[in-house]
Formats: C-alpha cells, sequence, structure tokens
C-alpha cells in the first residue's frame, strides 16, 4: 500500500472520515472546513466523477499548500460545467485558457509567482484525459521535461465526454464511443492502441507521477499532498467514471472506480523520479467481467452477439496489469 | 467584479444561484434501520446503540445504554447464547461481532468501576409483588423499580438467581458476578425475601397490599422418564444434581454417571460430573445436529472428556449398569428402536429431560389458562387474571435466562401502563438493517478477538471459569468491528462522496443533513454509505 | 546611448529595460536574435528577476506567456511566421482574455513553399485576432515601440504585436540610441495588472460565454482598440518628452503637403519610398508618403486626413489577400471612401524579394500617370508565371508549381544538370 492504513479503526481507511480518528488522521473531505474549491450548483451531470475527483483533488492541494493556490483547467467538461457565464463553481483563482495549453499556461501561472517572490502560492494544472493525453501532450511534455513547478492532474474518464463521448488515446480496447461504435468484426475501441501518460510521464525522470481513483480518497489525498509537498513537474491522474460516456448508473460512480482498480484495470500505483515507489494492493480480486458489465460501453461484449475472446483479452490486460506492478500479495497472488 | 473584465471573469463561488435540485427525480434520506442483532436479542437490547459508545472508548456510557433493556450484562456476557452473533452481518464478511464479550466486559467494568443505575423515576406510589428471583423476575424488578414502583421480590429460594445459580454451573458463570448484579438492581430500593414461596398468589397481594403481580417462578421440577429400575439403581434429576452443587451436600453420584438427554443441561451436569473426578456419559437418542444442546457446549463438554453415545435410549437401569437400545434415524428423522441392546456401566443415570413448572401458586385464581404445563399469557404478559402478569420459563418460551430477562422488561413496561390505565404501545420496528443494504467494502479487514479459554487440565479439575473475558484493548477492537447496520456512525462517506457539496455536516453527535437546492439525486450516497443508513425515495413530480 | 548594433539586439535591450517578468523563447528565424539576446541576460544575471523559458513550441510561448501575464508578471514573446500560426489558438485567447502581453513580430513569410524572408503575410494573418499591431520603420523606431507597447498594453489590458521586418531590421547593423534604464523606468511604470490570479482574491478568469454576452464582450475588445486610438498619439508625445524623439504615433507622413500621389507603406519599405520620393520630387514630382505604424487599430481618420487633399494614391504591401489583391489597401481604401480618390494596389516584396528603388520609379510614375491596373504585383516574372499556367491548362498533373518556377528560371539543380 503506498499509504499508510489508518491503525484499525472500523471503517477508518476506508471511509472518507471517522469519528473515531483524531482530527489530524482525518481526510480533508471529512472536515467541515475544507475548501469545497468547487462549489455547489456546477452543472456536471449526476454522478459525476470528475466533478468528485475535481474537488477531492483541490481540496486537498489547497489544504496543502494552506489556500495558497492557483488552479489552470483546459477546456472540457470540468471547465464547462464549472464556469458558464454567469456563474463560477470555483472558490480558487482559477483561469481557463484553452483544450490544449493548460500544462504551458500553468508554467507561465508558477513562472510568475517565481518571479514575483510568492513562493508559498502554488500551482495546479488540471484537464481531462483528450485535454492531457491528446491535445495538451505536447505542451504537458515541454511542462514535464522542463520540470516546471507545476502538479498535473489528469482526471481520466477514458474518452472525450464534453463533445459527446468520442474516443481519446485513453480510451480503453473494445469500449464504444461515438467514434468507435460497436459494429464491425472487432466492436467498439480496438486492441492495440492507446497511451500511457503515466508511464511516459515517468520516463521524463519527473519528481513525482501518481495514478488515484475516486474509490480511494485516502490514497488520493495522500498523493496530492505528497506532490504538494515537492517541488516540479508532478503529474497525477485520476480515474473518474462518467456515468453518461460510459453508460452507467450515476450511482456506481465510486464503484467502478473501485472495481477498476480492484480487477487491476486500472493500477494505482506512485512513482519518483521515474521508479515505482509504492502500489495500491488490490484488496479483493474481482474478475473483469465484473467492471464492464454495468457498463453499456461494453454491452457488446455479452449478451447475444457476446465476445467473450475480447473479455479474455481485457482480462488479460488486468492480469499483466497486476503481475507488472504487483497488485496481489503474494499469498494472495498464488492463493 | 464591477471591475474586472466583463463575462469573462466571475465572481467565485456564485454558482451557488443555481440550484442543481431541481434536476433530481428521487431523494436520499437518512433513515435508521433496524439492525439484525437488535432484532434477534430476546433481550430487546440496544446492542448497535451500546456498542457505538464502546467505540469509542466511553464504555460507561455503552453500559448506561445496554442496562436500559438489560440489567445484567456480567451475566448475559457469561451465558447468553448470543443470537445476536447469530444474524450478525459481519458474519457474512468475515466472523461475527464478539457482542457477548464486549457485553461481558462492559458487565465486568461495571462492576470494577462500581458504577450505579440511574436513579428511578419519582415515585408512583405502586406496589408491584414479584414472584422469583430469576432472571425473568430480576429484569421486571429492575425495569419496574426503574419507572418508579415500590417493588419487592418474594423468592422461594434461599438466594436471589434462580436458574443462573441453581442451574449454570460456577465454570460458566462465577458467582460473585451474579452477586453484583443481583445487589446492585436491589440497590434501586427493590426489596427481596428471600425463602419466601408464595402459596396463593392473590392471598399475597392482598397481604402486601399490591397493585400488580409478576410471576417468574421458572422451571424447577426436573421431567421424569419412565424407565424400567431397580431398586438398587441411583436415578436422580438434573435440576436437583445442579441446585444441590449450590448447597452444603454434594451430590453423591460415583464414579460411572450416566446424563440422559441432549440439551444444554445434559451437557451442563456432565461437565460438573467431570469436574468432581466422576466419569460422565451422555446417553441421546438422536445426533449431534439434532442435539438441542448449543454445539460450541457439546464440543467443549467433548474436548474435557465427557463421553456422550448417540443414538442411544435407556431401556433398564440397574444396580452399576444400565441396558442402552441403539437407535436409528428413520427418513422424518425420528429416532426408531433398533432391537439392538448393550449394557454399559453406570453408578448413577441422571435424567436431564427438561423441567416442569411448579404452578401451585396459581391455585384458585380464576381465569388462568395453563396448558401444556406453562401458564398462557397475552401478548403484553398478563395472564387471564387482570393485574397478574407472568414471564420466564414458566410462560411458552425457549427457557432462556435472555429470553426470561426479555419477559421481565416487557412485563414491565405492560405492567406499568396497566398501572397507570393506559395500554403500552411499542414502538414500531425499523425494517431490518440485511447485509444487501450495506456497502461492506469501507469497513476494515478485521478478524474476531478470540477469548482466551482456561486450560483443559483445569477445566477438567476445577470449576474456575472457562471462557476469559477481553480486556480493555480488545474490547475496543473488537466493538470497532460493528459494522452499526443501519444506523449512522458518522464515517463521513456521504458527507465526502456527493459530487455536488449537497450533504451538510452538522458536527459530532449531530449526523448530517441533505441539502436538496443541489442535491441532484445521484444516489452515490446511498451506495456509498456503508451501513444501509440512507434510502433513496422517489421525488413526486 | 548610441550603439551601432543589430536590430534584434537593439530590441532585446529595448526589452530587458522595460523589465519583462517571464519571457517565453522558441527559436525561429529571424526573432530568433532577440530572445538569445534575453536570454543570455537572464543568465548572467544582468536581468533580474526574470523567468526565461525555453518553450516546447510557439503555442506553448503564447501560453506561457497567458500563464504569467494573468498571474500579474509582465510578459514577453517573440515569434514569427509559421510560429506565429501556430500559435494563433493562443493568440486569439491572449486578447480575448485581455491579456498585455508584448510580442515581437519578426515579419516573414508564410509557407509553402517555406520562405525564411521577410513580408507581412504573418501578423496580417492576425489581423483580427484582436491584438494591436504596431510597425516599426526603422530599428530605432523598433526600440522605441517596444518601450510604448508595454504602456500602452498594460494601460489598455490588450495585447500588442511590434512588428518589425524580418532581416532587413532584425539583422541590419544600424546606429540605434539605447535609451537608459532611468529613462525607461521614468517612462514605463511597473506593470499594475486590471485582474490577476490571486489567493487572496479569487477570480474564475475564462468563463465560458454564450450568446447572451458574447457579442458584448467582443464589441468591449473592440472599444479598447478605439481608445488606443487615442492613447498611441498620447504616448507618442509622452515618449518624445522622456526621450527627446519622435516616434510611434498613428501615421506619420513625408513630403505630404503639396503631394498629388500618395505613397502609403508599412515597415522598412518606407525607407527605400522615401528615399525614391526623394529622387522623384527633386525631378518636380508632386509625390509624399504615409506611413502607417498602426495597423491595428486602424487609423481610418487619420489615413483620410493624410490623403484627403492628394489626388491618387498607391498602397505597396508586402502583403497578399489570395483572390483579392491588397490586405493595407482594402483598409486604406475605406478610410478615403466617398473621396472619389483613385487607389492603386501594389503587392511587392513578397516572400523577401528586393524592392528596388528602380522599380518603384515606375511604379510611382506609372501611378501619377494613372496607368497602373488596380493591382499591381511588382517585378512579378510574367514568364515565368504565364509558363506554368500554359502548363497545368495542358497537363492536370502538371508537378509542384514551385519546383517548376525554378526550373524555368533556371535555378534547380535539375535545371542545371537534369
Amino acid at each position: 500500500m503506498s499509504f499508510q492504513p489508518v491503525k484499525f479503526y472500523q471503517t477508518g481507511t476506508y471511509t472518507v472520515g471517522n469519528r473515531l480518528l483524531a482530527p489530524d488522521a482525518r481526510s480533508v473531505q471529512a472536515g467541515e472546513l475544507r475548501s469545497n474549491s468547487i462549489n455547489s450548483g456546477h452543472r456536471a451531470c449526476q454522478g459525476c466523477g470528475e466533478a468528485l475527483g475535481a474537488r477531492y483533488a483541490i481540496d486537498a492541494a489547497m489544504a496543502e499548500s494552506n489556500n495558497q493556490l492557483i488552479a489552470v483547467n483546459a477546456t472540457g467538461c470540468l471547465e464547462v460545467f464549472s464556469t458558464p457565464y454567469p456563474e463560477s463553481s470555483w472558490q480558487v483563482p482559477w483561469i481557463h485558457s484553452l483544450f490544449g495549453n493548460a500544462p504551458a499556461v500553468a508554467t507561465g501561472v508558477a513562472a510568475a509567482m517565481k518571479v514575483k517572490g510568492k513562493n508559498n502560492v502554488r500551482v495546479v494544472a488540471q484537464g481531462g484525459d483528450g485535454g492531457t493525453t491528446d491535445i495538451g501532450f505536447g505542451c504537458l511534455s515541454g511542462m514535464f521535461e522542463r520540470n516546471d513547478d507545476v502538479l498535473y492532474i489528469c482526471y481520466d474518464n477514458e474518452a472525450y465526454m464534453n463533445t459527446g463521448v468520442q474516443r481519446s488515446s485513453a480510451t480503453p480496447p473494445t469500449a464504444r464511443t461515438a467514434t468507435t461504435m460497436p459494429v464491425g468484426p472487432e466492436p467498439g475501441n480496438v486492441f492495440g492502441q492507446g497511451k500511457n501518460v503515466p508511464e511516459i510521464a515517468m520516463a521524463h525522470g519527473i519528481p513525482y507521477v501518481a495514478t488515484a481513483t475516486v474509490a480511494d480518497l485516502r490514497d488520493l489525498e495522500y498523493k496530492v499532498r505528497k506532490a504538494m509537498k515537492m517541488h516540479g513537474a508532478r503529474y497525477i491522474q485520476i480515474f473518474v467514471p462518467c456515468p453518461l460516456g460510459w453508460g452507467s448508473a450515476s450511482h456506481d460512480t465510486i464503484r467502478l472506480a473501485r472495481l477498476a482498480k480492484e480487477t487491476g484495470m486500472f493500477p494505482v500505483f506512485e512513482a519518483e523520479h521515474g521508479e515505482v515507489t509504492g502500489v495500491l494492493k488490490i484488496r479483493n480480486k474481482q474478475p473483469i467481467e465484473d467492471y464492464l458489465k454495468p457498463q453499456k460501453r461494453f454491452a457488446h461484449l455479452f449478451g447475444k452477439h457476446a465476445h467473450p475472446e475480447m473479455v479474455a483479452h481485457l482480462q488479460a490486460i488486468a492480469d499483466r496489469n497486476i503481475r507488472k506492478y504487483g497488485l496481489l500479495d503474494e499469498e494472495k497472488a498464488h492463493g | 467584479m464591477a471591475n474586472k473584465p466583463f463575462a469573462i471573469t466571475l465572481k467565485p463561488g456564485t454558482s451557488l444561484a443555481n440550484l442543481t435540485g431541481s434536476w433530481r427525480s428521487s431523494r436520499p434520506v437518512y433513515l435508521n434501520r433496524l439492525p439484525p442483532c437488535n432484532n434477534a436479542c430476546p433481550a430487546g437490547e440496544n446492542i448497535q446503540g451500546w456498542l457505538f459508545h464502546a467505540e469509542s472508548g466511553d464504555y460507561e456510557q455503552a453500559w448506561r445504554v445496554l442496562v436500559r433493556d438489560n440489567p445484567l450484562p456480567s451475566v448475559m456476557g457469561r451465558v447468553c447464547y448470543h443470537p445476536c452473533e447469530t444474524s450478525c452481518n459481519r458474519g457474512q464478511l468475515d466472523e461475527a461481532v464478539g457482542i457477548n464479550s464486549v457485553e461481558r466486559f462492559l458487565g465486568d467494568e461495571a462492576i470494577k468501576r462500581g458504577w450505579k443505575f440511574d436513579a428511578p423515576a419519582a415515585s408512583t406510589g405502586k406496589k408491584v409483588l414479584v414472584v422469583g428471583a430469576g432472571p425473568s423476575g430480576l429484569s421486571a424488578a429492575y425495569h419496574l423499580a426503574r419507572m418508579g414502583h415500590q417493588v419487592e421480590i418474594q423468592e422461594a429460594g434461599p438466594l436471589a438467581g434462580g436458574m443462573m445459580r441453581f442451574g449454570i454451573p460456577k465454570y460458566r458463570l462465577p458467582r460473585d458476578v451474579l452477586d453484583a448484579e443481583v445487589q446492585r438492581i436491589l440497590d434501586l430500593g427493590v426489596t427481596l425475601k428471600l425463602n419466601t414461596k408464595v402459596e396463593n398468589i392473590e392471598q399475597s397481594m392482598q397481604l402486601g397490599a399490591f397493585d400488580a403481580a409478576f410471576l417468574a417462578v421458572g422451571a424447577h421440577i426436573g421431567k421424569r422418564a419412565m424407565i424400567p429400575a431397580g431398586d438398587a439403581s441411583h436415578i436422580v434429576d438434573a435440576v436437583s444434581v445442579l441446585r444441590s452443587m449450590e448447597g452444603e451436600d454434594k451430590p453423591m453420584l460415583g464414579r460411572k454417571v450416566v446424563v440422559y438427554g441432549g440439551g444444554n443441561t445434559a451437557i451442563d451436569v456432565a461437565r460438573t460430573v467431570k469436574r468432581m473426578g466422576g466419569e460422565p456419559l451422555i446417553v441421546y437418542r438422536r445426533t449431534r445436529d439434532r442435539a438441542p444442546a448449543h454445539d460450541f457446549e457439546i464440543e467443549e463438554a467433548l474436548q474435557e472428556g465427557v463421553m456422550i453415545k448417540w443414538l442411544s435410549t435407556i431401556k433398564q437401569a440397574e444396580a452399576g449398569e444400565i441396558t442402552v437400545e441403539r437407535m436409528e434415524l428413520d427418513d422424518k428423522g425420528f429416532p426408531q428402536p433398533t432391537g439392538e441392546f448393550e449394557k454399559l456401566e453406570a453408578d448413577s443415570v441422571v435424567l436431564a429431560l427438561g423441567q416442569d413448572v411448579d404452578l401451585s401458586l396459581l391455585q384458585g385464581v380464576p381465569g388462568l389458562d395453563v396448558k401444556d404445563g406453562v401458564v398462557q399469557v397475552t401478548p403484553d404478559m398478563m395472564t387471564g387474571f387482570p393485574g397478574i402478569f407472568a414471564g420466564g420459563d414458566m410462560v411458552p418460551s425457549e427457557r432462556t435466562v435472555t429470553v426470561g430477562v426479555g419477559h421481565g422488561k416487557k412485563a414491565a413496561r405492560n405492567i406499568d401502563a396497566w398501572l397507570r390505565g393506559i395500554t403500552y404501545v411499542p414502538e414500531p420496528k425499523h425494517e431490518i438493517a440485511t447485509f444487501d443494504k450495506l456497502n461492506p467494502w469501507y469497513y476494515s479487514d478485521a478478524d474476531k478477538t478470540v477469548r482466551p479459554m482456561l486450560d483443559i487440565i483445569r477445566r477438567q479439575t476445577s470449576f474456575d471459569e472457562v471462557q476469559g473475558g477481553l480486556d480493555e484493548t480488545n474490547a475496543l477492537f473488537e466493538a470497532r468491528r460493528c459494522l452499526s447496520c443501519g444506523n449512522c456512525f458518522e464515517c463521513d462517506n456521504c458527507y465526502g462522496v456527493c459530487p455536488d457539496n449537497a450533504v451538510i455536516k452538522l458536527g459530532p453527535g449531530k449526523g448530517f443533513e441533505f441539502n436538496y437546492d443541489y442535491c441532484k439525486g445521484c444516489g452515490i450516497c446511498e451506495a456509498e454509505c456503508p451501513c444501509g443508513s440512507i434510502k433513496m425515495v422517489p421525488e413526486d413530480i | 546611448m548610441l550603439k551601432q548594433i543589430e536590430g534584434s539586439k537593439a530590441v532585446a535591450e529595448a526589452i530587458a529595460l522595460c523589465r519583462p517578468e517571464v519571457i517565453c523563447a522558441y527559436p525561429i528565424s529571424p526573432q530568433t536574435h532577440i530572445v538569445e539576446a534575453l536570454g543570455e541576460m537572464v543568465k548572467a544575471g544582468d536581468l533580474t528577476p526574470c523567468e526565461f523559458i525555453n518553450v516546447e513550441s510557439e503555442f506553448a510561448a503564447m501560453s506561457v506567456a497567458i500563464g504569467s501575464s494573468a498571474a500579474g508578471a509582465r510578459s514577453y514573446t517573440a515569434t514569427a511566421s509559421q510560429g506565429l500560426l501556430f500559435m494563433v489558438e493562443a493568440v486569439y485567447n491572449a486578447a480575448g482574455l485581455g491579456l498585455p502581453i508584448v510580442m515581437t513580430v519578426a515579419n516573414r513569410a508564410i509557407g509553402a513553399p517555406i520562405n525564411i524572408w521577410n513580408d507581412h503575410s504573418d501578423s496580417l494573418s492576425q489581423r483580427d485576432s484582436g491584438w494591436m499591431q504596431l510597425f516599426a520603420e526603422t530599428n530605432q523606431e523598433a526600440v522605441d515601440l517596444h518601450i510604448q507597447a508595454f504602456k500602452l498594453a498594460e494601460e489598455l489590458s490588450m495585447p500588442i504585436m511590434v512588428c518589425m521586418d524580418g532581416f532587413i531590421l532584425t539583422h541590419a547593423f544600424e546606429r540605434v540610441d539605447i535609451p537608459t534604464q532611468e529613462q525607461v523606468d521614468g517612462y514605463l511604470p511597473p506593470f499594475d495588472p486590471r485582474q490577476m490570479l490571486d489567493p487572496a482574491e479569487p477570480v474564475s478568469i475564462g468563463a465560458m460565454v454564450g450568446p447572451e454576452a458574447f457579442m458584448e464582450v467582443k464589441y468591449l475588445a473592440h472599444a479598447k482598440q478605439m481608445q488606443a486610438l487615442e492613447l498611441i498619439p498620447q504616448l507618442a508625445a509622452e515618449f518624445k518628452q522622456q526621450f527627446g524623439r519622435d516616434s510611434g504615433g498613428l501615421v506619420r507622413t513625408y513630403r505630404a503637403d503639396d503631394a498629388e500621389t500618395m505613397i502609403v507603406a508599412m515597415g522598412s519599405v518606407l525607407g527605400t519610398v522615401k528615399d525614391t520620393v526623394d529622387e522623384l520630387r527633386e525631378q518636380g514630382h508632386k509625390i509624399g508618403v504615409l506611413g502607417i505604424i498602426s495597423y491595428r487599430p486602424f487609423p481610418l481618420k487619420e489615413v483620410r486626413a493624410a490623403l484627403v487633399n492628394c489626388k491618387r494614391f498607391v498602397v505597396l504591401e508586402k502583403s497578399l489577400a489570395v483572390g483579392m489583391g491588397g490586405i493595407v489597401a482594402t483598409d486604406v481604401r475605406m478610410a478615403v471612401s466617398g473621396t472619389g480618390l483613385k487607389g492603386y494596389t501594389a503587392i511587392a516584396g513578397l516572400g523577401g524579394r528586393n524592392i528596388t528603388k528602380a522599380s518603384l520609379h515606375k511604379l510611382f510614375l506609372e501611378a501619377e500617370q494613372e496607368q497602373l491596373p488596380p493591382v499591381t504585383f511588382v517585378d512579378l516574372d510574367w514568364d515565368v508565371v504565364n509558363k506554368q499556367l500554359e502548363r497545368e491548362k495542358q497537363n492536370r498533373h502538371s508537378g509542384p508549381i514551385a519546383e517548376n518556377i525554378l526550373y524555368d528560371k533556371g535555378m534547380s539543380s535539375s535545371a542545371k544538370f537534369g
């Protein structure tokens, strides 16, 4: 486990809070005075994982920076649902420029803070997977290699949701999107494509890279807070299910994030200077079907015209993640 | 904002003007569901409720919540067969919460710390006679006293406790524990008259000017079986054996003691015999899985060296030996004779075939309905005679200490109502917090704490208590294994997981409320509530 | 202080005197020497405090500048040609957000065919981006315009491109008077942003604006540039007071008082134009010059006033609106609309082609005689063009135009050896 589990307090390691924990051992989200960086009244869909992930992450960053934070936002759902004129949901200083330039804008903000001597003011950039792994990738890589003092957070919901669910380089194989329809002999997104941005980030040798999900709040907060303690370029990719784009029930957002991690489909780990330093172990390994079935984007894998071979391929990908990152404890791995 | 660029720059947090609650088609509501443990408790304890306080280490408060329903936690923590644990949802996760062990810890802690009950309510001026100082009578007396009634217990025996003293061996219930919990009840102002056998209830009530009576005389008469027996055979009943263990003169049973029966009493006798140096053999006509005794008791007895002969009936008893017939279960599970006989050594035979009730005190009371040797009572525990209530082993029941305590509480509430000229209406039960209502992911992995057991040699040779208790650290751990089924335990999950910040945290002990101005009705809070304390209900649209 | 200095270096020194706080650098000819010089100053500690950021693209350069400017830092970058086009999305965004970034555009042609030499196609392609564009005639003016640009940009909270002809100015060694730090400090106050990203006073910058307010936002940007029409001459006047030089302003005329023919141009070509006009004046031609310094905002009133008394004018421009003709000419014609003036458009110098005095002589005289067609392509090789047109008429698969032309002109290796 990449973060210390809370000493046995009933649920303390997994739930948001727990009345039995000392205040300083509680999560940021448990606090009555948490920043609520993104406030009520935003126009995200019901059960939006990104809205949740953003509040988790930015609140944690606010807590760690003593509320001295500036946020930069790429174009995308998060931007659109949070700042349609005349209302903003953000309670932190926030700027949106373009779809593909959030990392560079953040570099500029960080440079300004440095030159102004405001060393206590920290900079977070955030975007969806499209804005991060595709159109913003050049700027992201530039920000990484210069080791600019920016924490970049990618909210990964595995497609371009704002524009109507089109494939991105983070879309998993077989998934239905508007540009990878479930038709033809190989329905959905194809195998053998896509981009592992956390690993690419690691290849830049930047101080910190991590993945997290909205299902493991404490791990997420630990990673954001750890990243905020460091300087230089840092990258966290947070897995945020999208009920609209995935065709899942709005109440299943956290459950699906949990299943993505528990199946091994989304490995949760952290790395420093290009080396993996910790993984969040699978607690109770689940078959890939448990993760796929609640999502309509995978519906064509099951039912009358099922594609068991594609399900098996996805299972193999998950198993490979488990082996590669050591996601199972030894005894569980052999048990 | 007037000096900021028009439209492209916005004031922070202004989305509050956008009331997204209008999107909702169903709304979450907080509710309390009935935890299965509470539902299963014959004494009606609010188990989840007292565990809640134990979880935070506030043992005194936990004990106070516990004794609102049951004045005998230290006894309960030893002798209760804990149906709460059988129904505990945690059993489907790893192992049931050791409720019984935490209860014992709280009871023992109360004795150790000298905690007293809260003072009784203002006196009502009413007098209630309780007949019998067993679990049911003591329970009724306790509750009635706390309600402000004047209570007198009349007990035929020389000491209080009933079957807790005269039926349950010391190695399961040390007497100092029993004495302490009885004394605490008496400290409420309850009068206890020992060696006072009520011969005629109407008379006794008139004599003492009692406004009502609660009868809980128990079932102390051992049932006899028609066993052809020679003159020299030594046949006694289990109740007498156990009762005599409390007196000066220990029973003389010889070395080879056959105990006839398959209930808990048979086990108690056999284990008692073992401790006195005898060689007990239980003879039971059916199989282990069909025996009424609890399996853990059978297991403990076997560990201690008690022999058991399953599928056997005693056909004849002679001096020094008995003849048993091997039985076979038919396809309905009833034992049928086989005609195969066997002789076994037996210095004495102890019959543990159940007990009957001594109903002599009720003679002449009009309106009473006695069926199958027990007094029939209405659902509010009243006999056919107005003002006379009854409970415990003398009414139709499972005949456990816990059931008896539950009867006492229920009767007390009804007696109280009756005395006030009203009818007691119990609060409607909440729906049960079944396992499917929970999200067990959130609970930390934690195996049940195993209570220490006395080593086997001392179990075989002394009446020291077999099962040890928890200490403060592992009692706390065990309490914290509680899933708090159906009742918010302030884990902050709903507050955290709402993507719309539509949950308001009210502060410690105050719980949460939904902000329906912004709640979009996504249902994540319900799905991620560990304990099933949130429910989605459709909006009226 | 007078220095014999390369234009780029002079501009770099001027920028440094303006105390920029964030400089974004990405190499593209012919602006590279400017950021190189600035980089060296920052690295040496001569320009401090300043963050010099080697970005990975022009898109990032402008994006970093957006971030730093929004966070309250005086921000500068330089680009040209393809680079400017690569950052276009961010260029529009910077203007939309009202960020007073100053950017040097070392004007250069746009490919294909790729060409590194000077014309005005690049910055003129950003005519409607919301940026102001000031064109320098000389390196002295380039230096001076940058100093004025920061003040103007920050006063209005709008970005400015200072345009200087690539190579012709950037790489030319001329005598330039570099002001002192005291002079610049006396003219240019520290950056006091209209708004900025600040935890002490959070704002959300860059909202999504729908039809209900979008036009107003756009109008306000227009209004800002209208204000600039008043502010630019004012800042030029203040500049003169501080530095003792005429520099900047909206337009500048030369020997225009009694001119019957006026030549309108922007940038360094004005030097050649003036020389030619001097010669023609000596020959008795009533000819004068109107130099446009502020291309955006476009000074309609001043252009009209400068031309209204002549009989005809020629807009000599280093840009081409393909399919239409002149770009600057369109604006000039709009300025004189209703006057009945005869106007000619002369496209010259595309891709760095030399604009010679001889060609201008010929052009201006033809204009004076009103023998010019409405649009003239100065020094166009009609031979080559006609050959290619003929070739294409005959064969759909006639090959790449640029290579064909080189072949026709005998300049390609295949022409030499093939």
